[in-house]
């Protein structure tokens, strides 16, 4: 067993090598009527860019991004400098140097990757994922019998902070950062899922497509690890296929085959303001210019935002969302479920969590005012600030940096709840539902918590779970999405996440259950 | 200002100090030479498992205690001078106090066998038996073989702790099936089973003759009563626990096995109190036993003296006898009383369920002729404890309890439940007609 997982690891590392070799290897050729489709469709009417290229780049082989990006780069950049400097701005290029790199490799690619798009798939994808699954499906035996199976992971480098963990660090917040800010270097991996993006959408594939892809793919193999390990437990299975259900076809097909359909693109469970741009002027255009399912869409994204939110968390908890159908939750709970001790269990770290998650929401709700002034208005600014610098800062720093880079990047060293925790602004919102006016809790059983620390330890959001069920009272935190993990690895039976009577359900004691001393009396003492 | 010292920092005499906290602001200081912070030692098997680390461990924060108040001293008590209220540090460092609460707990009983003593000789209670057990037993290819002696609850920690490193682990229990003097059979017998599931060597009716060192002084075989040697590098020792109380041998603190105390926690002293698991009770409370080695009557214990102490003299009155352990992958929670075959008395009937695949199985214990519930063991599903707490006290009758069996469970959600089957396995058992209720929210929460 242990040699097949040994085979399945080297499979897989095989698979991610050529997977990350790709940025840098592939041949480029642009052609000159390439070049011109591109100019018009992007309405590029500067002669000396263009004459530049033509001198420069048109006609001459490029192997690998690397030299074909700076060319493309500075004669963008000398191109709008001059414009600039004559005052020309109708002729000054604002698409980005990085995104027209992407769109011109896209076009101009050849040779080996472009004409052996199934092979390479099965190269990158094809080997990942059997890697994995020969890594992973093993432990249906080398777990032994059902039960909770955390022996060794603070006994070993990946899931405790040693170099594995570093490098797989470094490999997401890179990858992030490539996808972000430099999607010319993931040309080559869009050619991969080229053929499945034409079968849903008809398009090619871009960046987001891999990563949506990608995103799938990663949840599917690690909910097959999650299958395995808590067999046991019918909340995780339950769980686990809900979040991949809505990760497969809320996020993912349903969107590509509505644009096949001539329809926006819309993931229909991500709710504003974690689907910050919902409101965003552009959304707006494009979903009236829709018409009846763009107006149904605008009424279900607020439907979902003013009714379904309080009404869901009343009923169930923030969990119903955040551990059962979100996309980012997904992830956390798959891949990100080796790294759920990491979350800092802190008291500072608490306080820190409680003034960032809430700024952002602040931050958040205050832009979508504007917005929305800016666009029945028609002013581009309030009180003088710009609406799109706000727009463009949120984007920037939250939508890319911190749900992105950081939410996914820290998994192996901070835990797999960093942006739930301290930065989503719907987790927020749902928060304050939970905390306030629900039926959720995890009840607390009577005096039986040994304090042994388990489920502080695995609490992916850094609820010090213990604190509360040492004292025998119930766990209302309002950052809880429910995951159910205290509850599983709890040795004595002490947690249980369920929805009840509001009456009672916060429940400070002074004394815990099993102590018959005349409480009366202790009370009356005070 | 009145200073408390507590000597001992576990679970008994923390609480003790977090109480006397909560309500006054009389100078208190801790002394351990165990561990500079509190930590939880019923959880010292997972940081050897790799589920935490030590730090984990730590109910508090390190800052917690200097910002209470509560002055930790790491050393070892050698003697208390009860004349001069003053006690001796090995240091030679003094601390005087005004009262003082004992709470040292337990060490690894030692019954005398020939080589007890021996490097890769030891129990599991302390954080330095937890590093030895890392020393001496880190991997299988430095240790080939333990030997585990007594089948009890640290007993079957140790065997996991071991197993979860692949070490072989051979399993010597005295009685003839795992816990039986405290387990009913049927339970027990099933933990037999899933102890050989887990690849344990289990020795049933087995005791250890004598421990036989390698020319290194370390042990290196077990000889049981069957003549037979075993090979092996680390012998667990568990037997069982005693109070650790050597200290006060001469101190003219009234001793028994442990520190005799009455019901309110006082000893002969006027001044000193026990609690944990080193107070020995002068009559013991109900069914329960003089000295109560437990993780909550520890915490019970401290929670009564910090009440004494501050001038509200309580007794210690434990209510309704409760516990729970986890033996490999199977929970186990007990409410009430459940007898094995030790101490059974005449009227206490049983009904036992087992699920007739999985290793999950139920004994209820009511009384034979007026029916009333006495306890409930449970083996792989969850019990509310307030509800059978309150079922004790209500003294219901069995039949109510089977009817509202919905209530009391605390499975997580989506589990399967068994209370048809075991309803179903009572009604043919004694010809009864019983049917299960759906679960009320309104009667769990009644008391409430």
């Amino acid at each position: 067993m242990k040699t097949i997982q040994n085979i399945g690891l080297f499979i897989f590392l095989l698979g991610l090598t050529i997977f990350s070799l790709l940025p840098f290897v592939g041949s480029f050729e642009l052609s000159k009527t390439t070049l011109d489709t591109i100019a018009q469709e992007k309405n590029i009417n500067s002669e000396i860019f263009l004459d530049k290229l033509h001198s420069t780049v048109v006609g001459k082989e490029f192997s690998g991004l690397l030299s074909l990006s700076p060319k493309i780069a500075t004669n963008l950049e000398q191109a709008n400098a001059y414009h600039r400097k004559n005052k020309e701005y109708n002729k000054v290029i604002y698409t980005s140097a990085h995104d027209l790199t992407a769109l011109i490799a896209k076009k101009s690619a050849n040779g080996f990757i472009v004409d052996n798009k199934g092979l390479m798939w099965w190269l990158t994808f094809g080997l990942g994922i059997i890697g994995a699954l020969l890594f992973i499906l093993p432990n249906v035996i080398l777990l032994g019998k059902k039960g909770i199976k955390n022996n060794g992971i603070y006994l070993q480098n990946a899931t405790n902070r040693g170099w594995i963990a570093w490098m797989v660090f470094v490999f997401l917040v890179t990858f992030y950062l490539v996808l972000y800010f430099r999607p010319q270097f993931a040309v080559n991996w869009t050619f991969l899922v080229d053929p499945i993006s034409f079968s849903l959408s008809g398009n090619e594939a871009g960046h987001w497509f891999v990563y949506g892809f990608m995103y799938c793919t990663v949840m599917t193999v690690m909910a097959v690890r999650m299958y395995i390990k808590y067999r046991h437990n019918a909340y995780q299975m339950l769980r686990t296929t809900s979040v991949l259900f809505f990760q497969i076809v809320f996020a993912f097909l349903i969107p590509e085959i509505m644009v096949r359909l001539q329809m926006p693109y819309y993931d229909f469970k991500n709710i504003f303001p974690l689907d910050y741009d919902f409101f965003f002027q552009w959304n707006l255009k494009s979903l009236i210019a829709s018409g009846g399912i763009g107006l149904f869409i605008l009424g279900w994204g607020i439907a979902l935002s003013l009714i379904a939110v309080p009404m869901m968390v009343y009923f169930f908890g923030k969990r119903w969302y955040c551990s059962w159908v979100c996309g980012c939750g997904g992830l956390a709970e798959t891949l990100g479920d080796p790294y759920r001790q990491h979350s800092s269990k802190s008291l500072f770290s608490w306080r820190v969590e409680r003034w960032l998650v809430h700024l952002v929401l602040v931050f958040v709700v205050g832009m979508t005012l504007m917005t929305l002034y800016s666009f029945f208005t028609g002013s581009g600014t309030v009180l003088g600030i710009r609406t799109q610098s706000v727009q463009n800062v949120y984007g920037l720093a939250i939508g890319a940096i911190f749900a992105g880079v950081i939410g996914t990047g820290f998994y192996p060293i901070f835990g797999n709840r960093v942006w739930c925790r301290f930065g989503c602004p719907l987790a927020a919102y749902l928060g304050l539902v939970q905390r306030f006016k629900s039926r959720f809790r995890i009840t607390t059983n009577g005096g039986q918590c040994i304090s042994c620390g388990n489920c502080s330890t695995y609490c992916e959001q850094g609820i010090d779970v213990r604190a509360y069920a040492q004292k025998g009272e119930n766990i209302i935190r309002s950052s809880c999405v429910g995951c159910g993990i205290c509850a599983a690895v709890c040795p004595r039976g002490v947690l249980k996440l369920e929805n009840g009577p509001e009456k009672g359900r916060i429940n400070p004691t002074e004394i815990l259950l099993g102590n018959d001393v005349d409480l009366m009396d202790l009370l009356n003492k005070k | 200002m009145e200073h408390i010292v507590i000597i001992g920092n576990g679970i008994a005499g923390i609480t003790a100090a977090r109480h006397i906290r909560k309500q006054s602001d009389k100078k208190i200081t801790v002394i351990s030479s165990e561990s500079d912070h509190f930590f939880s030692r019923t959880a010292l098997m997972y940081v050897y498992m790799g589920h935490m680390k030590f730090d984990h461990l730590k109910p508090y924060e390190d800052w917690f205690w200097k910002k209470n108040r509560i002055a930790l001293i790491n050393g070892l008590v050698v003697r208390v001078d009860i004349s001069n209220n003053t006690i001796h540090l090995q240091d030679s460092q003094e601390v005087p106090y005004d009262k003082l609460i004992i709470a040292t707990g337990s060490k690894t009983s030692k019954y005398g066998w020939p080589g007890q003593d021996l490097l890769g000789v030891q129990g599991l209670y302390s954080k330095q038996d937890l590093e030895t057990m890392e020393a001496l037993a880190p991997n299988k290819e430095i240790c080939t073989r333990a030997v585990i002696v007594g089948g009890g609850l640290i007993g079957i920690e140790m065997a996991e702790m071991l197993r979860s490193r692949d070490i072989p682990v051979t399993f010597l229990v005295r009685e003839d099936s795992y816990w039986s003097n405290v387990l009913p059979l049927g339970e027990s017998q099933m933990i037999n089973e899933h102890i050989l599931e887990h690849h344990i060597d289990l020795r049933l009716s087995t005791n250890l003759v004598s421990i036989i060192p390698d020319e290194f002084g370390r042990v290196k075989a077990v000889t049981t009563d069957n003549g037979e040697t075993i090979a092996c590098n680390f012998v667990g020792l568990a037997p069982g626990v005693t109070p650790n109380i050597d200290f006060l041998k001469d101190s003219g603190i009234t001793l028994g096995k442990g520190v005799k105390v009455n019901q309110f926690l006082e000893t002969n002293i006027p001044n000193i109190y026990a609690i944990g698991d080193c107070a020995e009770q002068h009559q013991a409370i109900g069914n329960r036993r003089a000295i109560e080695a437990v993780w909550y009557t520890g915490r019970m214990m401290g929670e009564v003296v910090a009440q004494t102490v501050c001038g509200n003299k309580m007794p210690y009155n434990p209510g309704h006898w409760f516990n729970s352990a986890k033996f490999l992958d199977i929970e186990y929670q007990t409410y009430g009383w459940v007898h094995g075959n030790k101490g059974k008395p005449a009227e206490e009937t049983h009904f036992h369920w087992r699920h007739e695949k999985e290793k999950i199985c139920i004994t209820m214990a009511f009384h034979k002729d007026s029916k009333q519930f006495l306890g409930i063991n449970t083996f792989g599903i969850r019990m509310r404890h307030d509800v059978i707490d309150r079922w004790l006290t209500e003294k219901r009758a069995i039949d109510h309890v089977l009817i509202h069996l919905k209530d009391a469970n605390f499975d997580p959600e989506f589990y399967k439940s068994y209370e048809a089957a075991i309803i179903s396995s009572y009604n043919k058992e004694y010809n009864t007609s019983l049917r299960p209720k759906k679960k009320s929210w309104k009667r769990i929460f009644s008391n409430a």
